[in-house]
């Protein structure tokens, strides 16, 4: 059974549609990336699933119930939204937002230590836990706040019934830091947690992702693995920009040349 | 700075037990202040049930309902204070932004201009208190609603409305003030500054009874507020209902900060120096920032009003100027060492 289902969802939170007719279904376990012009409507698809606005026709359903039916709290325990941007400008100490994850879980401060342990482990974090937030470096408070979504759902074995939203969570990340997301992001997967990210780096979304849906205008123009949605006719309609297709040495996933 | 969380919380719990060792302290010797000394043994053998002459007589009629009153509107308007600068996301709110205090003042000019100081109110209260208190609450029901549409309600915006109000209920308090007579012009700015001398037993009960409801209600949203500290969306994410927290936070502010305006008129700084202060020391985690606000601002707001009574005794200083004149300094050097605690505001 699929996680998440959409059925022709229409919104348009301001008054003009920003998505339209966009259907999908993800499985457990799954990671689908998003990519498209900006503006194309990612993260708006990204913030409907968060909940931040509801669509205005069609069906949201997550774990075969309406999204907007959940009770909040037991949607927090299986839904997580990494935000493009963080507003947080409090002298939390990063043990302390890191925390905050835990917020929608009654398990005692000693099980939420063990998984925040877990997982500043798992977004390099682990030395920086007693600074202060307002402290750090852009990458530094990403890879912070990654880390509260992930503490969010985190399980060591079992992740499946969950969802992982992340909006473009590698903008501020080092190369070495990038691809321990993507090493973070199959380990959740290979758990049951289901992914969602927006990645504008086409090569890292290609590998990352089981799937990709390209969105243009509010529309899904292209959808399916990696090999098949990623071609240079794609990249001239969408992005007017001329590229080279090849197969990647590591020869799992198309790589994506620049012209 | 490096700080482990649980040497962060064990910090906290120790600020919170010298607060609490601290304000009864500062109580008695409180008490013992004023135009007549008493010494503290005396004091506290009143207190206990003793006769001490004289001593008795000033401590259980005169002091004892002042500085309880001065500890109780100190606690409040601290913690609402610790609140409203959870809920704005910005250490530099007070509580006055929502429009309450400038409300509260003009419902008191409007009731002293029309007469209303000579007239007695209910149960003790004149009838300018309940005019500020109604005042207060109405302009910050203005502001919520100038601030709310069907998408729930703006912080930003209603501190842009709560700008507005404010300089509106000034612009129509100076304009009463500009047409009344001299003596009323002078009740009015006396009103404004504040002060704790009106205190007596039926005035104390109002206040322990609100105040009292408000000091129980806010730390029921120290987690909420903690989560509020990420942004509003992030909350919700983690399954915090946001609306109904806002509304409720607003609500509770608007009545503690309303009645304490309405007994003792406006105390400039309690609100915005006593959290900020407080968080310097033990990070902004609610649950302990929200009762060591409280009792911080109880104990500054007894020495503040102790000190009012013997700076120039007999005569008594407003306790709004002592509060700024003590918190304004100590603010100003906090803000020049900001970056030291992390600050970035």
């Amino acid at each position: 059974m699929s996680l998440l289902a959409l059925q022709s969802v229409d919104a348009a939170p301001w008054g003009d549609p920003v998505l339209t007719d966009i259907s999908l279904s993800l499985a457990p376990g799954e990671v689908m990336g998003l990519i498209g012009t900006n503006g194309a409507g990612k993260s708006s698809l990204l913030r409907l699933l968060a909940g931040d606005f509801a669509a205005t026709s069609g069906s949201v359903l997550f774990a075969g119930r309406a999204l907007e039916s959940w009770p909040r709290q037991q949607l927090a325990q299986q839904r997580a939204f990494l935000p493009q941007l963080s507003l947080l400008n409090f002298p939390y100490t990063v043990e302390e937002v890191v925390l905050l994850g835990r917020t929608p879980h009654s398990t005692g401060l000693r099980v939420d230590q063990d998984i925040v342990r877990q997982v500043l482990r798992a977004t390099d974090t682990l030395s920086l836990r007693n600074r202060l937030y307002t402290q750090l470096s852009g990458g530094e408070r990403q890879r912070v706040q990654l880390a509260r979504v992930l503490a969010q759902l985190w399980h060591p074995d079992d992740m499946r019934g969950t969802l992982l939203l992340l909006d473009e969570p590698t903008a501020a990340l080092d190369l070495a830091h990038q691809q321990q997301l993507a090493a973070t992001i199959a380990g959740i997967a290979v758990r049951g947690c289901a992914v969602i990210l927006v990645v504008h780096d086409v090569n890292l979304a290609a590998s990352v992702s089981h799937r990709l849906l390209v969105l243009d205008r509010g529309q899904a123009v292209a959808s399916g693995s990696p090999e098949t949605v990623l071609t240079p006719a794609l990249f001239r309609e969408l992005f007017h920009a001329e590229v080279l297709v090849q197969p990647h040495p590591n020869g799992r996933q198309p790589l994506v040349i620049g012209l | 700075m490096i700080t482990n969380v649980i040497d962060r919380r064990r910090r906290a719990q120790r600020l919170l037990l010298l607060l609490a060792v601290t304000l009864p302290l500062a109580m008695l010797l409180a008490l013992g202040t004023g135009a007549v000394h008493i010494a503290p043994s005396d004091t506290l053998a009143v207190l206990l049930g003793g006769d001490r002459g004289q001593a008795t007589l000033i401590v259980q009629q005169i002091r004892l309902p002042r500085v309880l009153l001065a500890g109780i509107i100190g606690a409040t308007l601290a913690m609402s204070g610790a609140a409203m600068q959870g809920l704005f996301r910005n250490p530099l709110a007070d509580p006055s932004l929502i429009g309450v205090t400038a409300g509260a003042s003009l419902g008191a000019s409007v009731l002293i201009v029309a007469g209303g100081s000579s007239l007695s109110g209910l149960a003790g209260l004149s009838l300018v208190s309940l005019g500020a208190f109604a005042g207060g609450v109405l302009a910050v029901l203005l502001v919520y609603r100038l601030a709310s549409s069907e998408n729930g309600t703006s912080v930003a915006t209603m501190l842009l409305a709560g700008i507005a109000i404010t300089a509106l209920a000034g612009a129509a308090g100076s304009l009463l003030e500009f047409f009344t007579d001299n003596e009323r012009l002078r009740q009015i700015s006396l009103w404004k500054m504040g002060g704790l001398d009106g205190a007596n037993l039926p005035r104390l009960l109002l206040a322990s009874v609100v105040a009292g409801a408000v000091l129980l209600a806010l730390p029921q949203y120290a987690l909420p507020l903690n989560t509020l500290l990420l942004g509003e969306s992030e909350a919700r994410h983690l399954g915090i209902p946001v609306n109904r927290t806002k509304l409720a936070l607003i609500a509770w502010v608007a009545v503690g900060v309303g009645t304490s305006v309405a007994l003792v008129g406006t105390i400039a700084f309690v609100g915005l120096v006593v959290p900020h202060i407080v968080r310097l020391l033990i990070g902004p985690d609610h649950r302990t920032l929200l009762p060591a606000s409280a009792l911080a601002g109880a104990i500054l707001l007894v020495c503040a009003d102790a000190l009012s009574r013997i700076v120039l005794a007999p005569t008594e200083l407003p306790v709004g100027i002592i509060t700024a004149l003590i918190g304004v300094p100590f603010f100003i050097s906090l803000l020049r060492q900001r970056h030291q605690y992390g600050m970035q505001t």
